[in-house]
């Protein structure tokens, strides 16, 4: 039992993780019908980004605290997402509006190929640490319940926190601001957001501002588990099932099916995993998704599908 | 004046009903096979056949397979690198436990087994649409990547998860030097490209076509959907796994499964969305703008790097391709979002009424 509880914390907050990725999947689709494949791609020019400033500040301004260092670098990362985001919407976006869903989706696995050569380029191709003062070494819950009690990482704890502040804040945003009142008309419906005097443009613009916000804070706490790297664009690959199983429109549903994923992903590599050889992870992941999705289309929470002639 | 239809009158079915109405398109045709079959293989060097003629064959077949499905039936996919791997390891199989198979029977034998399983993954495509499908389908990519890797009968036990072949031959002819090569790809490429050009404008095409512009309306007016996509799935996944049989077999002769990676799918819809969707001659354009453009980049950028005094490393070069591959894909979706194709039905129009266009 005391295993079985462990599996499934781990789970949820690897679950949480991978919610993160899918929130900035969400977020955009919501607002601008765009499948953002560059997400992870994202995901890695920021947390190398943060990690490469967080090590450069220090040195170009001679001093040595870390802490400062490492809000500075968020700092700059941040601003340099804002720059990602003014400028896709300015070189890519702008010009393919009304263009096929599939037209789209090729444009952001070029936006993809271009940030990952980008990234590269000015922040070298090594595995860089972030190092945010995350505590490594795991502790204990529930000992008077359990003999043992139930091992739990304290960095993953901390993780699954950050990223339910992000939700929270996000939350906060989208309900209670102007801005993220405009934000929920344009992805209701474009045009009549439109025709009572939202700007579109500025709208995209600051949608993938906050996708690149989510980016960089997912990897951040990605590039502290794992360290960052190329490998840090697959985490993309391995959120998708999530946005899918969620529905593509719903922030709550990225959240949820990040959830049952995590969960499903870590119970089914321990129990079936060792029946077939290992590894299944990633596909069992699409698997579960593929299934979700035979009895809803849509996800589980994405807006119901209306087939009209 | 050279290319119109005025005075070529048809006065049989036959004529009315063949794949090139149109005289000089025939001709066309006709001397551009006679001079890939013909004059590339004098002038060709190894280097040529081996890193750009071969693979573009093969790739501009496979294109073919996935314009069937993405083009012609609107059905995304992104598992078409799982199903270029079924075929080259069903093939594998085939050629390896089959005592004495001859080697076509072998590739479409992989082929065979790739609408197999393309049938089956194609089942979501009835539920699910759009994107989610396109996701959906990377669920066939990742489960195939496994396979692959995991079940040891697959590669026949090789500890490495690496599989050879060798001794091709068809008929006596061996298939081993690189112009040998170019020309079996050659064969089945201008084969099938010409079947898929006969099947996508006939009853069955029309149906795929249907179904792309709008499913209910298609199904409403008597297309029954499960047949005509899974029909799509079925014709696109065969071609895909032959050319997935070719690309093991004739290309790399020796490969694993990190062959056939999800990187491979996303090229393969590269080709197709360039190319233009909906156009078996755009698969092929669009074959050749994907497979040329990174031996281009890698052959110019150390260059320019010289002209302008830089020093470029390695490293630099591959980050720096890959920027500008992705800086050109955006560049050419944004001016020319229908593809090669496109530019190639709008040249011919103009040859139309050339020289008094008004």
């Amino acid at each position: 039992m005391g295993f079985f509880l462990e599996t499934l914390m781990g789970g949820l907050m690897t679950g949480m993780l991978y919610s993160l990725v899918a929130l900035g999947f969400v977020l955009i689709f919501k607002a601008s019908g765009v499948f953002n494949f560059a997400q992870g791609a994202m995901v890695l020019f920021a947390a190398l980004a943060m990690a490469r400033f967080a090590e450069w500040f220090p040195q170009w301004l001679g001093f040595e605290n870390k802490i400062l260092a490492n809000l500075l670098a968020f700092v700059v990362a941040g601003a340099l997402m804002f720059a990602v985001a003014w400028l896709v919407e300015r070189l890519v976006l702008r010009h393919l509006v009304n263009q096929d869903g599939a037209v789209l989706l090729m444009a952001t696995l070029g936006i993809t190929y271009f940030l990952d050569g980008a990234g590269q380029t000015l922040f070298g191709s090594d595995i860089y640490k972030i190092d945010i003062g995350m505590p490594k070494e795991p502790m204990f819950l529930f000992q008077s319940v359990f003999e043992g009690g139930v091992l739990v990482s304290q960095e993953d704890l901390y993780a699954a926190v950050i990223a339910a502040l992000l939700v929270i804040a996000l939350t906060l945003f989208f309900q209670k601001t102007s801005t993220g009142r405009a934000l929920r008309a344009v992805a209701d419906d474009h045009q009549a957001a439109q025709s009572i005097g939202i700007p579109l443009n500025r709208i995209w613009i600051i949608v993938w501002c906050v996708a690149g916000v989510v980016a960089l804070v997912a990897g951040m706490i990605w590039g502290s588990k794992l360290g960052v790297q190329f490998s840090l664009t697959t985490v993309a690959l391995r959120a998708l099932p999530v946005v899918i199983l969620g529905g593509l429109t719903s922030v709550p549903g990225a959240i949820i099916g990040g959830l049952i994923i995590g969960v499903g992903e870590k119970l089914s590599e321990i129990y079936i995993g060792p029946l077939v050889g290992g590894g299944i992870e990633i596909w069992f992941a699409y698997v579960l998704a593929l299934v979700f999705l035979l009895f809803r289309p849509q996800g589980l929470f994405g807006e119901k599908i209306i087939d009209r002639v | 004046m050279l290319y119109r239809e005025n005075g070529q009158f048809k006065t049989t079915y036959a004529a009315d009903s063949q794949i090139f109405p149109i005289a000089q398109d025939r001709w066309v045709i006709l001397a551009l096979i006679a001079f890939a079959a013909v004059v590339v293989p004098m002038v060709a060097s190894t280097y040529m056949f081996k890193a750009i003629l071969i693979p573009f064959l093969i790739l501009s077949l496979a294109a073919v397979g996935v314009n069937i499905l993405v083009g012609y039936c609107g059905q995304i996919s992104l598992g078409s690198g799982a199903f270029m791997a079924v075929g080259a390891y069903a093939a594998y199989n085939l050629f390896i436990r089959v005592e004495g198979i001859p080697l076509i029977l072998a590739l479409l034998g992989g082929g065979f087994f790739a609408t197999l399983v393309g049938i089956i993954f194609g089942v979501p495509s009835l539920r699910v649409r759009g994107l989610y499908l396109a996701v959906a389908t990377l669920a066939a990519q990742f489960f195939w990547d496994w396979a692959f890797l995991r079940i040891k009968w697959f590669t026949n036990y090789a500890p490495s998860g690496s599989v050879q072949v060798a001794d091709l031959s068809v008929l006596g002819w061996a298939i081993k030097d690189p112009a040998d090569k170019y020309l079996f790809c050659l064969a089945f490429l201008v084969v099938f490209g010409l079947l898929a050009k006969n099947l996508v404008r006939g009853a069955i095409g029309r149906e795929w076509m249907a179904i792309r512009d709008m499913d209910v309306a298609a199904a409403v007016i008597g297309i029954r959907p499960m047949y005509a996509k899974l029909s799509a799935f079925a014709v696109s996944s065969f071609i895909v796994g032959v050319a997935g049989a070719l690309w093991g077999f004739v290309h790399l002769g020796g490969w694993e499964p990190a062959a056939f990676s999800v990187d491979r799918s996303f090229q393969l819809l590269f080709m197709v969305i360039i190319g233009g969707l909906g156009s078996i001659m755009g698969s092929i354009f669009g074959a050749a703008f994907i497979t040329l453009l990174p031996i281009f980049l890698n052959q110019a950028l150390p260059v320019l790097g010289d002209l302008v005094g830089m020093e470029v490393t390695t490293a630099f070069v591959s980050h720096a391709e890959f920027m500008i591959f992705g800086a050109l894909i955006v560049w050419f979706l944004i001016v020319e979002p229908h593809g090669l194709a496109r530019l190639w039905s709008v040249a011919k129009q103009k040859l139309r009424i050339w020289p008094f266009p008004h």
